[in-house]
């Protein structure tokens, strides 16, 4: 009996919490509604199936506990009663799955007018280059990193001269385009996740990964790294700016771009450039939890 | 050997028996023993008692995460340590060790009617490889610089870089021998283990007559034998990395400023060759408690397991196909995003032979005679643990779905469920079941009645939550969840209250143990059959059973394994061993 109503009572808590309970995914701010729509169809598939299996369960315990002179019944197998279950599960797993691969045909295929940005991670910061006037970014390589030149690019492509750096500071994109974010690292794996766009994807040093999306309201977002890099991995955050389309122009219109910061001149400021010191800080935050 | 006449179409015996090996003394009995029933004690005892450091690294992680701020000595370091010896004890060197090396060497032979297990010396070696395996890898809390932080999954680059604890120093060194360690002293149990099933059983024990116990440990052990090399490999090559500056899974890379001499190597290829192992590995946990929680379900409810063929079929199926979905792991990880296509399709389609054993535990209870006993109460906390946890894995496979939720807090929850506690639910069922077999004793039933509801409803108070932290965005792996906008102030009280939940858990779990030492000597006794079961091992002249199993003669095997309420028969359960027709055989052939 007992065990029959906790039974009952896990299926009505679970289904309570999950309707009433404050904790749920953060309002979106990304075309990926999509994603959070086929969440929901995933809820009710599995959340159906799982009442149904508990609830029968209980059923069987009640009904079937063990009392005096009880026998069980002898029933090996049953053919059509098996069949019918595989077939109603693929069913319900086929109506999973379609929809999902629908929606990742789309995340991976990138519109044709979307926007490179190049977001680098690096052990604990994040940096972004965008294209200049040429629309193009120049190509880069890890082996070109170096102090004057934070995300290795190539000094000698032309298409970089122009690129446009921000390093270890906030990102702005404009709202309602669509961007392709161009994901590299330079030494460990990293992460780029935004939980209110509903996207993340690695960051491999030596390759370039990417997802896309369009960002649809203003606001500030908090970048998270989501792939352990190391000791400072929590403490790894960025900012995303989402801007009006005029204040994303007077931003970028403050931004320097590559050949002004790597013009010998400007190698001094860049050491004092504003965000220069995210990765820094984590560092000495860390040496001193290190001494505690 | 005396000879007995073929009956039913029993076969005669092909060979003779081979003389067994006898100690001679204290320390071969005891200690270097070739005595499987010996070497699954030890097995079992070393497990627990990693796995016991292991529960005390889940309460240090869990007091940084429920009280943030409030532990000094829990540094980020400290942290990353911390889940990484967690994980990699509990999947390996507990639940691993403890369901091939623990109840494969105790219940095979018995099971299948055999004496021992086949090479019973390699056996031996097998668990000394184990020991030291598990001596290395806790030297690594004692090198200097402590344990490798790199998560249990070890990436490269970082984990062998110097931004991770243990990435430079001792610590990944001592983590990847211990592995290789490992894997050798599994090698040689494992190959024991498949020999036995195949070439030692009894006269009349068929395939198709195995208990689905013996089934689900054979198939994790053939599994587990095509997928360790794999991390072997991996091993080797990550050591040689580090050890002899090799570049297999080091690009180019500048580490803080200063450029590092590797180059061309690639940090998917390691992924690719971890979860080769890593996602068979679920299933070489999975289907062990797949086989024994079928047993343990027939044998309480009084009722033969509802569709066996299919179970079989399941079980190779699950084993199968575990070997074409390691990507599914990857998703985000900057593979080619085609392969998304293939791997979802292919997870998805495990999901329906796994329903199929989930529908089939349930119908073994429809119209049983269900006695509601301590290993049935961990059989049906089981049922619900592993249905939660399998469902949520629909979120992850499902590779679009899959993209927020990765690498979040949704992730541990899953594993957890699915892996975690569904695994070790039946873990204890099956100690609550076998017990009275290994010490002629039973349990305390008030003791494991309290560690039973503490240990099922407190798990699922923990990990049910914990999806909801991961939907709203909380990462894993975060040693610090302080200038978090997107956690509320109530997430945080969540979390507070999931560390506790944690630290009450972990409580019953010593309660347990009380249970398991003071039962030794206190138990009721239990006799051969206490819970009127079928299979061969509670059919043993001797309880605890002697070494060579059965007495003078080898039990003959008549009939499958779950012959429960057969219309007919007086008793409500017919042993395999007994000779005799109740009717028209309905034993699926
Ligand atoms: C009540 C018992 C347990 C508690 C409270 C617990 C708690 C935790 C916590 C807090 C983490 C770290 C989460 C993070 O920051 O990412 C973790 C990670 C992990 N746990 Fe458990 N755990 C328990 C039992 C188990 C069991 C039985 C297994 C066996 C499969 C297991 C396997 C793992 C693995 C593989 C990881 C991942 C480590 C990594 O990220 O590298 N845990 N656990
Ligand atoms: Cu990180
Ligand atoms: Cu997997």
């Amino acid at each position: 009996m007992a065990v029959a109503l906790v039974l009952v009572l896990i299926v009505v808590g679970s289904v309570l919490f999950h309707l009433l309970s404050p904790w749920w995914w953060t309002p979106i701010a990304s075309n990926w509604a999509y994603i959070d729509n086929t969440i929901i169809i995933t809820f009710w598939i599995t959340g159906i199936v799982f009442a149904a299996v508990v609830l029968f369960m209980a059923y069987c315990v009640f009904r079937f506990r063990h009392r005096e002179a009880n026998r069980a019944a002898y029933e090996p197998e049953n053919k059509r009663l098996e069949s019918w279950l595989t077939i109603v599960t693929a069913v319900g797993v086929t109506a999973l799955l379609v929809p999902g691969l629908f929606v990742w045909s789309r995340f991976v295929n990138v519109p044709s007018d979307a926007t490179d940005v190049e977001v680098v991670g690096q052990q604990w910061q994040w940096s972004f280059r965008l294209p200049g006037k040429d629309g193009k970014l120049g190509t880069s390589d890890t082996r070109d990193v170096s102090a004057d030149n934070p995300l290795g690019v190539i000094g000698g492509d032309p298409n970089g001269q122009d690129d446009v750096v921000v390093e270890a500071a906030d990102l702005h994109l404009p709202v309602g385009k669509p961007v392709k974010m161009l994901l590299r690292s330079i030494d460990v794996l990293h992460d780029f996740y935004i939980p209110e766009f509903r996207a993340k994807m690695d960051m491999i040093p030596g390759s370039v990964t990417y997802f896309w999306f369009t960002p649809t309201r203003t606001g500030t977002f908090q970048v998270l790294c989501a792939e352990l890099c190391g000791q400072g991995h929590p403490l790894m955050h960025g900012v995303v700016v989402v801007d009006t389309q005029q204040d994303y122009v007077a931003w970028l219109g403050q931004q320097q771009t590559f050949a002004q910061l790597s013009a010998p001149q400007q190698t001094g400021s860049v050491e004092q450039a504003p965000g220069k010191t995210t990765g820094l800080k984590i560092a000495a935050k860390l040496e001193t939890a290190g001494a505690r | 050997m005396v000879d007995i006449t073929p009956a039913d179409g029993i076969p005669p015996a092909e060979v003779a028996e081979v003389e067994l090996y006898h100690p001679r003394s204290w320390w071969t009995k005891y200690v270097f023993s070739q005595d499987a029933k010996v070497i699954a004690i030890q097995y079992s005892a070393t497990a627990t008692g990693i796995g016991l450091v292991a529960l005390v690294l889940s309460w240090l992680m869990r007091l940084q995460l429920g009280f943030p701020g409030t532990f000094d000595f829990i540094t980020p370091e400290a942290y990353y340590q911390f889940i990484t010896m967690h994980g990699m004890i509990m999947v390996i060197y507990l639940l691993t060790a403890l369901f091939l090396g623990g109840f494969g060497n105790y219940l095979i032979p018995l099971m299948v009617g055999a004496r021992d297990m086949v090479f019973p010396y390699v056996n031996m070696l097998s668990y000394w490889i184990y020991l030291l395996a598990v001596l290395v890898l806790v030297s690594g809390f004692f090198a200097p610089g402590g344990p490798t932080g790199a998560g249990w999954t070890l990436y490269p680059p970082q984990a062998i870089l110097s931004g991770t604890p243990g990435g430079q120093g001792w610590g990944i060194i001592l983590m990847l021998s211990s592995l290789i360690l490992f894997i050798i002293g599994f090698t040689m149990g494992g190959l024991n283990y498949v020999v036995t099933v195949l070439q030692g059983r009894t006269r009349g024990m068929t395939m198709m007559r195995l208990p689905l116990t013996v089934w689900g440990i054979f198939t994790a052990t053939v599994m587990a034998l095509l997928a360790f090399p794999a991390l072997f490999v991996a091993s080797v090559m990550m050591l040689l990395d580090r050890a002899l500056g090799t570049s297999f899974f080091m690009p180019a890379i500048s580490e803080m400023g200063e450029q590092l001499p590797h180059n061309g190597g690639s940090p998917i290829l390691f992924q690719h060759l971890f979860w080769f192992f890593g996602h068979p590995e679920v299933y070489i946990v999975a289907l062990p408690a797949f086989g024994i929680v079928s047993d343990l379900i027939s044998t309480h409810a009084r009722k033969n397991i509802f569709g066996y063929r299919m179970m079989v079929w399941a079980i190779v199926g699950i084993g199968a196909l575990s070997f074409v979905v390691w990507a599914h792991h990857m998703y985000v990880s900057g593979m080619h995003p085609y392969f998304g296509f293939f791997f979802a399709t292919t997870t998805l389609i495990i999901a329906i032979p796994t329903a199929i054993k989930v529908y089939n535990w349930v119908l073994t209870l429809w119209r049983g005679d269900i006695h509601l006993t301590i290993p049935m109460l961990f059989a049906l906390a089981f049922i619900v643990t592993f249905v939660n946890g399998g469902l949520t894995g629909l979120f992850l496979g499902n590779v679009v779905v899959d993209v927020p939720l990765s690498d979040t807090m949704f992730v541990v929850a899953h594993f957890h469920m699915v892996m975690g506690v569904a695994p070790i639910l039946v873990v204890f069922g099956a100690i609550y079941h076998w017990y009275p077999k290994v010490t002629g004793r039973m349990l305390n039933e008030m003791l494991g009645r309290f560690h039973f509801w503490v240990t099922f409803l407190g798990a699922y108070l923990i990990f049910f939550p914990m999806h909801y932290l991961g939907l709203m965005g909380v990462p894993r792996r975060y040693a610090e969840l302080t200038d978090m906008t997107i956690m509320t102030e109530s997430a945080h009280h969540l979390n507070s209250f999931i560390s506790i939940m944690a630290f009450i858990v972990g409580f019953a779990q010593m309660v347990f143990l009380f249970n398991l030492i003071w039962s030794i000597r206190h138990g009721r006794e239990a006799g051969g059959n206490p819970w009127r079961a079928t299979t061969l091992e509670w059919q043993t002249p001797h309880t605890p059973p002697a070494h060579g199993n059965f007495g003078k003669d080898l039990p003959i095997v008549y009939r499958w394994a779950y012959d429960y309420s057969v219309p007919g028969a007086k008793e409500d359960f017919i042993p395999q061993n007994m000779p005799g027709s109740f009717g028209p055989s309905r034993e699926p052939a």
